[in-house]
C-alpha cells in the first residue's frame, strides 16, 4: 500500500497535492483497493464550485458506490476525461494518470489542515 | 382431510426436541409480552379445501370469459389474441411460482428471457437500451419523466391531452412530491395542437419533457413526427417521452426514430388476457447516454471465467439496494412474469406477425366505423387517423345503450367516456381488435341498430 510523501490526504481516503497555486484531487491506494476494479466516475463540470467535506461525485466499482468528498473548498479548473474511457487508471495509477480534479482553492490554509503521509497510513493501519 | 401446513405435528415435535425447545412459542421468547396478540385471531373459521375452492370458483366465475365474451372494451386495456403457446410456457411452475431471483445469475434462464425481451423492445422503439420491464405502463411514463427531470435539471412537463386520464392520475401522485409542473397541451379535435405545442416549447421555463401517448385515449394517431421535429427544433433541450402501444409498434415507426429520448408502454397488448385489470407489464427504453439514469433491472450478455457466454445483471449501482436514497427509482419488485408472456408472444409472431396482427387492428377497426356510421343517429366524434380504437357520439346516453346492447345480445359494446369525462355522456369509445371477426362486428352493428330503435 502507497502513501506518497508529499500529499496530504482526508479522512475518507481522498488526497490532495498542491501545484502552483492549484491543488490536484484523487483517491488513495487504499480506497481503490477496497473498490475493487472501478466502472465509473461521476465528476463534476469545469467550473462548478465544490466544498470542503461535501461530496463532489461518485466512483462506481462493480456492486458498491461510493460520495467522492472534496478535500477542499474551490472552483474546479480541469476534470480528467481520460477517466471517462478508462476508470481503471484509478486501480493502476491512482496517485497519477488516475487524478480526478483540479481545484482553484478559496482558502489556501485548507490543505495544510489535511493529514500528512504519516497520520494517513497510521489512520489506515487502524482501520 | 387435506392439511395446508407441510409439518405433522410428530414432526414439529421431533423438530423442537433437536434444537432443545420445549415448545414452539418459547422460540418466541424475544417478543415482548406487550406485542404479543393473546388468543385467537378474529378471523372466520378456516375452509376446506373443497369449501375454498367452491367459495373462489363461485367469485372467478362472475368475470367475463374473453373466449366467450365478444368485447369491445378498450380505454387502456384490450381483447387481443394470446396465442395457446404464451399460456403453455407462462404457466410452467418454475416461471409463475418464481419470485425475482436474489442471485439472478443463478437464474441463468431467467437472464435469459430478459435480455431477448430488452432487444426486441429496443426493435421496436428504435432506442439503445430497455430495461428487464416496468410493474406497468403508467409508472413507467412518470419514470421517463423523473429520467427528463435528472437529466435536464428541470421542472416543467408538458402532457399532451390525449394521454390516458388514468395514467394522468398516477403522474400527479407519483410526481407532485418531486415538484414537477404538468401543463396539459391544447388539443385540436383530440390531437395535439401543433402550433401550441411549438408556442409552449419556445417559451417561458424551458420543459425537461414533453410526454405524447401513441395512439391516444381516444384511439387517435398523433403526428409523432411533426411532434419530433418541432421538439427538436424549439425544445431546447426537452426530451420527448413516447407512451405507446407496442402492438402498434408493429405497424408505425419506431418513436426512437421520429426523435423520442425515451419510450415507454404497458405490455398488455402482447399476450396478456385483460385479466380485470391487470397485472400487466410496462417497458422503458431510452438514449445510451441516459442509461445511468434508468430505473429498474438491466440484464447483459457476458463470459464466465471459463469463456463461456452467460448472463448477469448490469449497472446494479443504480439501485436502491446499492445507491439507497439516491438510486434512480424504488422499484423493489417486479412483473416479470407479464414481461415472459409478452417476449414469448413477440418471439411467436415475429416482425411479420406483429405487422400483421396490427394491420388486422387497423382494418377491422377501420370496418367498424364505416357499418357504425351508416346506423342512423351515430356519429364519429374526432377526426383524424386511428389504429385500434374511436369514439362514436349516439343519440343517446351511452351507458343505457351499452346496457341494453349487453343484455339483448351478450356484446361488451364499449366504454362510456362518461366515466371519464362526465359532459361526454353521449360518446362511446369502442376497440376493435384482430380478434374481432366480421360476424362479430356485424353483430355489434346490429345490436347498436336494434338498441337504438
Amino acid at each position: 500500500m502507497e502513501f506518497p510523501e508529499g500529499l496530504r490526504y482526508t479522512r475518507d481516503h481522498e488526497w490532495a497535492r498542491g501545484e502552483k497555486g492549484e491543488v490536484v484531487v484523487g483517491v488513495t491506494d487504499y480506497a481503490q483497493d477496497q473498490l475493487g476494479d472501478v466502472v465509473y466516475v461521476e465528476l463534476p463540470a469545469v467550473g462548478a464550485s465544490v466544498t470542503g467535506g461535501e461530496p463532489f461525485g461518485s466512483i462506481e466499482a462493480v456492486k458498491a458506490v461510493a460520495d467522492l468528498n472534496s478535500p477542499l473548498s474551490g472552483e474546479v479548473v480541469a476534470v480528467n476525461d481520460a477517466l471517462a474511457d478508462d476508470p481503471g487508471l484509478i486501480n493502476r495509477s491512482c496517485y497519477g494518470d488516475g487524478w480526478m480534479i483540479r481545484l482553484k482553492p478559496s482558502n489556501q490554509g485548507e490543505l495544510a489542515q489535511l493529514l500528512d503521509a504519516a497520520a494517513y497510513r497510521k489512520l489506515v493501519e487502524e482501520l | 382431510m387435506v392439511r395446508y401446513i407441510g409439518h405433522t405435528p410428530e414432526e414439529e415435535a421431533s423438530l423442537l426436541a433437536a434444537i432443545g425447545a420445549p415448545d414452539f412459542e418459547s422460540l418466541l421468547e424475544q417478543v415482548p409480552a406487550g406485542l404479543r396478540i393473546e388468543g385467537p385471531l378474529d378471523l372466520p373459521p378456516a375452509m376446506s379445501e373443497v369449501e375454498l375452492r367452491r367459495f373462489l370458483g363461485g367469485l372467478a366465475a362472475r368475470n367475463y370469459d374473453p373466449n366467450r365474451t365478444v368485447s369491445f372494451l378498450g380505454a387502456g386495456m384490450y381483447d387481443h389474441a394470446v396465442p395457446a403457446a404464451v399460456d403453455h410456457l407462462a404457466l410452467r411452475p418454475e416461471f409463475y411460482t418464481a419470485y425475482t431471483p436474489y442471485q439472478a445469475e443463478v437464474a441463468q434462464g431467467t437472464l435469459a428471457v430478459i435480455l431477448e425481451f430488452q432487444t426486441m423492445i429496443c426493435e421496436l422503439t428504435g432506442l439503445d437500451v430497455a430495461n428487464a420491464s416496468m410493474y406497468e405502463g403508467a409508472s413507467a411514463a412518470a419514470e421517463a419523466l423523473l429520467l427528463a427531470h435528472g437529466a435536464t435539471g428541470r421542472g416543467r412537463i408538458l402532457v399532451a391531452g390525449g394521454v390516458s386520464p388514468r395514467v394522468r392520475g398516477v403522474l400527479d401522485t407519483l410526481l407532485s412530491s418531486v415538484g414537477l409542473a404538468i401543463e396539459e397541451l391544447p388539443s385540436d379535435d383530440g390531437r395535439v395542437d401543433l402550433s401550441s405545442l411549438r408556442r409552449l416549447l419556445g417559451n417561458g421555463e424551458p420543459a425537461a419533457a414533453v410526454l405524447v401517448q401513441q395512439p391516444g385515449f381516444l384511439g387517435l394517431l398523433e403526428p409523432l413526427g411533426e411532434i419530433g421535429s418541432l421538439c427538436a427544433a424549439h425544445g431546447r433541450g426537452a426530451h420527448l417521452v413516447a407512451s405507446a402501444d407496442p402492438l402498434s409498434l408493429g405497424l408505425l415507426a419506431a418513436p426512437g426514430r421520429l426523435g423520442a429520448t425515451t419510450v415507454v408502454g404497458d405490455l398488455q397488448p402482447l399476450g396478456i388476457p385483460p385479466q380485470f385489470g391487470g397485472p400487466s407489464g410496462g417497458y422503458f427504453a431510452s438514449r445510451r447516454e441516459h442509461i445511468r439514469r434508468m430505473p429498474g433491472r438491466i440484464a447483459a450478455e457476458t463470459v464466465d471465467s471459463l469463456g463461456r457466454r452467460g448472463y448477469t445483471l448490469t449497472l446494479q449501482t443504480r439501485e436502491q439496494h446499492i445507491r439507497r436514497e439516491k438510486a434512480t427509482s424504488n422499484i423493489c419488485t417486479n412483473s416479470g412474469l407479464m414481461a415472459l408472456r409478452a417476449c414469448v408472444y413477440l418471439s411467436l409472431l415475429g416482425p411479420r406477425g406483429l405487422h400483421e396482427a396490427a394491420a388486422q387492428c387497423v382494418q377491422r377497426s377501420h370496418y367498424a366505423l364505416a357499418q357504425l356510421e351508416q346506423v342512423a343517429g351515430v356519429q364519429r366524434a374526432h377526426g383524424g387517423p386511428f389504429f385500434r380504437e374511436f369514439a362514436v357520439r349516439l343519440p343517446v346516453p351511452a351507458e343505457a345503450l351499452v346496457a341494453r346492447i349487453h343484455e339483448q345480445a351478450g356484446i361488451l359494446a364499449g366504454v362510456p367516456l362518461s366515466r371519464f369525462v362526465a359532459a361526454r355522456d353521449r360518446d362511446l369509445l369502442v376497440a376493435v381488435t384482430e380478434k374481432r371477426s366480421k360476424a362479430e362486428i356485424d353483430a355489434l352493428v346490429a345490436a347498436v341498430r336494434q338498441a337504438l330503435a
